[in-house]
């Protein structure tokens, strides 16, 4: 099925004030720049963002951040956005920080039919404040519940038109979880390709989870610690 | 001398044993994959979705896609994995990696630790440890033995909200390397030329100082 779309302010359409959306990527590694990039430009506001981290204060998520469209972000760690950490502190944002691999796995239920799971992450937390414990083989658990989304911000390195993914490198990330859980899943990739150029064993995400995709262009790729070593 | 953080990583990685998969936090612990003795081989884990994570790249290979749980640039070693976040933390939960070294900001003489928030102050975020300390056998905090202000961060009861319950077995400090008992915390090594008395004098948890205390060798 063709789902290709012109770009990616086309691919938002449909997208309204306090809708809940996932979006993909670790620190700035693998996130959607060219749908982020829509949604400043959209002035979409009072999201639910879901999303392993904020980006930095000038790029990804930071980018709605400071424009102030962000009114709940669902995350794991925000070490690395002073504006976010600022806005938390005022209460300004809502924030529910969220164990990483409980993240992913609230992704993974959501976008597999599963409800609800039962985790070790956070027992004995205030993360576990107010949720259901239960004991099983003599080690407690924590019942955690899935997450979706109205709409999944997916970035993949290829796609076909009919939205099979592969991701590359460590930008797969939450990525594959996400795209599983949004109603509408949009999905930019670096090089989009027709049926059958991509090998069906080397399918991330296959493309029944795919509703719109599309080329991005003007990948910046931001480094947040660029680490290297010297030849000897 | 108080160990330095080099000498922190190296005394870490002696805890190596051949054929682990090891994930190591971000900081002191991540200095542990430059000290791997000789004839040991461990596949480093990151929990961003890497297993046979290798050294940092040369400039010309830097890779923008490739990065660690630290978001520095990395590379894979022949023979490495990539996987995605679900299935990283599934290895974790599984306990098919066989060691975690973390950082704290606070360690309980009952195992607890505190590293994520510091209330109306600092909210980093918890990250992966979480779901790291609630399931790995075997975890070894490194840290500094006391804070900033010079205020011990071995305590009788964490202060700060908890990243998980009882579940620290061994910490490494500047000062000495400590298990974690029904006790409190037992000195196993002092670090080189640290006396007992500063050591006593910087843990406010319980402490045990058993008969003949080795020095470290670093």
């Amino acid at each position: 099925m063709e789902k290709t779309v012109a770009n990616a302010d086309a691919a938002l359409a449909g997208i309204k004030d306090g809708m809940t959306l996932m979006v993909g990527g670790f620190g700035l590694c693998g996130i959607p720049e060219n749908l982020i990039g829509a949604l400043v430009r959209n002035g979409v506001k009072g999201l639910t963002c879901i999303s392993n981290n904020a980006g930095v204060d000038d790029f990804g998520l930071g980018l709605l951040l400071k424009q102030r469209q962000i009114k709940t972000m669902i995350a794991s760690y925000v070490g690395e956005n002073a504006e976010f950490e600022r806005q938390l502190l005022s209460g300004e944002l809502e924030v529910q920080l969220t164990p990483q691999g409980t993240l992913a796995e609230r992704c993974r239920a959501g976008g597999a039919g599963i409800p609800a799971f039962f985790t070790p992450a956070g027992y004995g937390t205030e993360v576990a404040e107010g949720k259901e414990t239960r004991e099983f083989d003599g080690k407690m658990y924590v019942m955690e519940h899935w997450l979706r989304a109205d709409f999944s911000l997916i970035k993949a390195w290829k796609g076909d038109t009919n939205g099979n993914l592969v991701y590359r490198r460590t930008a797969r990330n939450f990525n594959p979880m996400m795209a599983m859980a949004g109603r509408i899943t949009v999905a930019e990739v670096e090089h989009l390709v027709q049926p059958g150029e991509i090998d069906p064993d080397e399918v991330h995400t296959p493309g029944i989870f795919v509703h719109r995709i599309f080329q991005g262009s003007n990948y910046e790729k931001r480094i947040e610690q660029r680490t290297v070593r010297q030849r000897a | 001398m108080a160990l330095d953080k080099n000498q922190m990583a190296k005394r870490i990685a002696r805890e190596l044993k051949d054929g682990w998969y090891v994930n190591l936090g971000i900081g002191i612990p991540t200095l542990v994959a430059n000290h791997i003795p000789q004839g040991i081989q461990v596949t480093l884990q990151s929990e961003n979705g890497i297993l046979g994570m290798g050294e940092f790249p040369y400039d010309d290979e830097v890779d923008a896609d490739l990065i660690n749980a630290g978001k520095q640039t990395v590379t894979l070693l022949p023979g490495a994995a990539i996987f995605d976040s679900a299935t990283s933390f599934a290895m974790i939960r599984a306990q098919k990696v066989q060691l975690t070294v973390l950082g704290a900001m606070e360690v309980a003489d009952n195992g607890d630790i505190a590293s994520w928030k510091i209330p109306g102050k600092m909210v980093k975020g918890m990250g992966g440890a979480m779901d790291l300390v609630a399931s790995a056998q075997n975890i070894i905090v490194c840290m500094m033995h006391t804070n900033k202000a010079g205020e011990s961060k071995l305590l009788k009861r964490c202060s700060l909200p908890l990243t998980g319950v009882g579940c620290v077995k061994r910490v490494l400090t500047d000062l000495g390397l400590f298990e974690v008992g029904p006790e409190g915390f037992i000195l196993k090594e002092c670090a080189p030329g640290v006396s007992m008395e500063e050591i006593r004098a910087k843990t406010e948890g319980r402490l045990v100082v058993p008969q003949g205390v080795k020095e470290m060798v670093v």
